[in-house]
């Protein structure tokens, strides 16, 4: 079955493509690419006055399948997904039993493929049991289907066994993503450690608890020479510490969540659990140095680090709270809202980062609309105006921070290998 | 009156309100000089004591307050309740509602719990304090004693000394006296104070003596062994040697300075006992105070008019 796109305005920053064309779909695959194309067979999708871009890709949620299905499973979470605007994402292995065996991995990529929505690569875990005391099987899992290994959730605070799992790792081209915190400084913190936190009377997480694993996981790529992706980063001195590092041509990679890039350690206050994550919400200071880490490309990828939870789990005293927010539904919209919009992110970076990046350093294909290329292609509307509604998310996780907010950007269709898996409008 | 429903914190408090409730307490204070001490105010209103922390003094001191003003009361605690089967505080504060009490008191060591409380019941909710945020009540009482005292509020130098970080008495203090027009200096080990700590109100004192010196109220704050998960001083004996409050520190304060404690005391250790038990010491006035403060408040926000 062929379909043509036509009339939209086609963007890939990988190729050096923006224009409006048509993009003809045979199968799974995009044949061409170009003005105007003729194709009596194919059904035909008016997409004028839409962005079609390469399919987003999200390289760190949470979609909490097997064992806390209630927070989310990976049918909600791929419908999420979907409607995000994301093609593809790799998910975390901090379930119910964890992801850290071949057969777990099996499992997840089984279950995706019969839900049938965006593609959803497991990362499996670096240590037996994310225990961090052994390394798991990666080989194993690797070739089950991991793209990835991390602990996330948890720091690999032992040097020896992370530095033995970026060794082995890099064996199967895989890279280690690793949720930076010192334990021994984060523990019992519940926000970021600050005048809010002073205010309040909360335990605090000081920016050290991030800053030495970040500087320690530097040294360690530098060591071995093998790859490793800072998750999640939320302060200036972690950036600071990889624009170093990348100065210097060691292999470090990094992401960030736009909960950090737009919102402060104000939101805490009043106690809204809501705006408990982990890393926690920093200042303005490190709000403009994140943004400023995405413009000169020390920052690789924007990632939601989606954190669904139930309701009972948010609405309890501040210190009970779980840590996380539930982000695949509101990621673009407030990246388009308060990057691109306000200027300081351009469209094109904004597609690198949140698909050709993040799809190269998991080697995964994607990022990239060519002939050829997988049909995985989102389609935006830049103009359209919407407001959060968590009661309408497709995910189980309603846990925002952002309830109500009016954004500007969205995705109105999501293709995932030629099919769509999500659409505002019935074609 | 009071402008909000609930006493959560002082920082939501303004001056003139926290003027009202320490005038209303010097009026009620002369109820527990009577033979028969009772008033009427509050009979018919029955107000809930929910401590999830252990405590002696400020459950006693809410219970005789409520007392004196003729509301009912009970005391719920943690152990040996319904908490203990696990049930959430949400459920346990709608359960207590819908026996139709008129407020509640909450002890709690979750900071924010009486904010959370107050988004989840109708009913006044009294923050009898909260983890490491607010101790309303025990600020107002330490004002309330200065007050009586001093005649004054406004342009005195208070001293708060030890265990800023964990001290929910301290915020609300710096908070409180800040409010009324005093100079709040805090001074402690660097590992007990908080971040930011000056973006309260207060001053960071060089030192000890640098916060002590010249002052009008010196406060030593307990050393709260029970709520330090690491150590953060190397030992007791060192603490008292370089931050505890003994008679030749309490000699760089005015001579008529007076020393306030939110006790219990450790005796030796963030306070020497000849400090304690010599004359500046208003350690047991505080306790009576204490009474005096809750029966004000209390009375204005479940048996006064409200805006």
């Amino acid at each position: 079955m062929k379909v043509l796109l036509k009339g939209a305005r086609v963007l890939d920053p990988s190729r050096g493509l923006d224009g409006i064309l048509d993009v003809l779909i045979d199968g799974e695959r995009i044949t061409l690419i170009g003005e105007d194309i003729k194709a009596e067979d194919a059904k035909v999708i008016d997409l004028s006055g839409l962005l079609v871009v390469p399919g987003l890709v999200d390289m760190h949620v949470h979609l909490r399948d097997p064992g806390l299905e209630y927070k989310e499973d990976i049918e909600s979470g791929a419908k999420s997904a979907a409607a995000g605007g994301f093609t593809a994402i790799a998910c975390m292995p901090n379930t119910v039993p964890p992801v850290d065996n071949a057969a777990m991995v099996s499992y997840i990529a089984s279950k995706a493929e019969r839900v049938g929505l965006s593609r959803v690569f497991p990362i499996g875990c670096i240590s037996k049991g994310r225990e961090g005391r052994e390394l798991a099987e990666m080989g194993e899992m690797a070739m089950a289907g991991a793209v990835a290994f991390s602990d996330d959730g948890n720091c690999v605070s032992d040097a020896s066994l992370m530095r033995r799992a970026l060794m082995y790792a890099g064996d199967f081209g895989k890279v280690v993503i690793d949720h930076c915190e010192d334990p021994t400084l984060s523990a019992g913190g519940v926000m970021n450690e600050g005048y809010v936190s002073t205010l309040l009377g909360l335990p605090g997480i000081p920016r050290s608890a991030e800053e030495v694993m970040v500087a320690r996981d530097v040294i360690l790529a530098k060591e071995t020479g093998a790859p490793v992706h800072i998750a999640h980063v939320s302060t200036k001195g972690s950036v600071e510490i990889i624009r170093r590092a990348k100065a210097e041509g060691i292999p470090v990679t990094c992401e960030v969540a736009p909960h950090h890039l737009v919102l402060t350690e104000d939101a805490v206050m009043g106690y809204n659990t809501n705006a408990k994550v982990n890393p926690p919400l920093r200042t303005e200071e490190d709000v403009e140095a994140l943004i400023e880490g995405l413009k000169d490309g020390t920052i690789d990828a924007i990632v939601s680090d989606h954190a669904p939870h139930s309701m009972d789990e948010k609405d309890v005293e501040f210190d009970k709270a779980a840590f996380g927010i539930s982000g695949l539904e509101t990621s673009l919209g407030l990246v388009l809202t308060f990057l691109v919009g306000a200027g300081k992110l351009s469209l094109e970076e904004v597609v690198e980062k949140m698909s050709a990046n993040p799809a190269r350093i998991l080697k995964i294909e994607g990022g990239a609309l060519k002939e050829g290329a997988l049909a995985d292609i989102t389609v935006i509307d830049l103009k359209k105006k919407w407001a959060v509604e968590s009661a309408k998310f497709f995910s189980k996780g309603k846990n925002t921070p952002f309830e109500g907010w009016e954004l500007k950007g969205k995705a109105v269709m999501t293709m995932v290998g030629g099919r769509i898996v999500y659409s505002e409008k019935q074609y | 009156m009071l402008k909000k429903r609930h006493l959560l914190g002082i920082r939501e408090l303004e001056a003139e309100e926290i003027s009202l409730i320490l005038h209303q307490a010097l009026s009620l204070k002369e109820i527990m000089e009577r033979d028969i001490k009772k008033v009427p105010t509050l009979r018919g209103k029955a107000v809930v004591n929910l401590f999830y922390e252990p405590s002696t003094r400020t459950r006693n001191s809410f219970e005789l307050a409520a007392k004196y003003l003729s509301a009912d009361t009970i005391n719920f605690s943690a152990s040996g309740s319904s908490v203990q089967k696990g049930e959430t505080l949400k459920d346990t504060a709608k359960t207590l509602e819908m026996m139709a009490i008129d407020a509640i008191v909450i002890r709690h060591q979750s900071a924010g719990a009486a904010e959370f409380l107050a988004r989840h019941v109708r009913v006044p909710v009294i923050n009898a304090g909260d983890g490491t945020h607010e101790h309303p009540t025990q600020a107002l009482l330490d004002m309330l004693t200065v007050l009586v005292k001093k005649g004054t509020l406004s342009g005195l130098k208070v001293a708060i000394v030890g265990d800023i970080l964990h001290s929910r008495v301290a915020r609300s203090n710096i908070f409180g006296f800040t409010k009324m027009g005093s100079k709040v200096y805090v001074a402690g080990p660097g590992t007990l104070i908080p971040a930011e700590v000056e973006r309260l109100g207060a001053v960071l004192a060089k030192g000890v003596e640098d916060a002590v010196r010249d002052a009008d109220v010196v406060m030593p704050l307990r050393i709260q062994l029970e709520r330090q998960k690491k150590a953060m001083f190397p030992t007791p004996g060192e603490y008292f040697k370089f931050y505890g409050i003994d008679e030749e520190k309490l000699r760089l304060a005015k001579e008529d300075a007076l020393l306030l404690h939110p006790g219990p005391v450790n005796r030796g250790i963030e306070l020497s006992s000849a400090a304690m038990d010599g004359p500046q010491s208003l350690i047991n006035e505080q306790v009576k105070n204490g009474v005096a403060v809750r029966m004000a408040v209390l009375y204005m926000l479940i048996g006064g008019e409200r805006n």
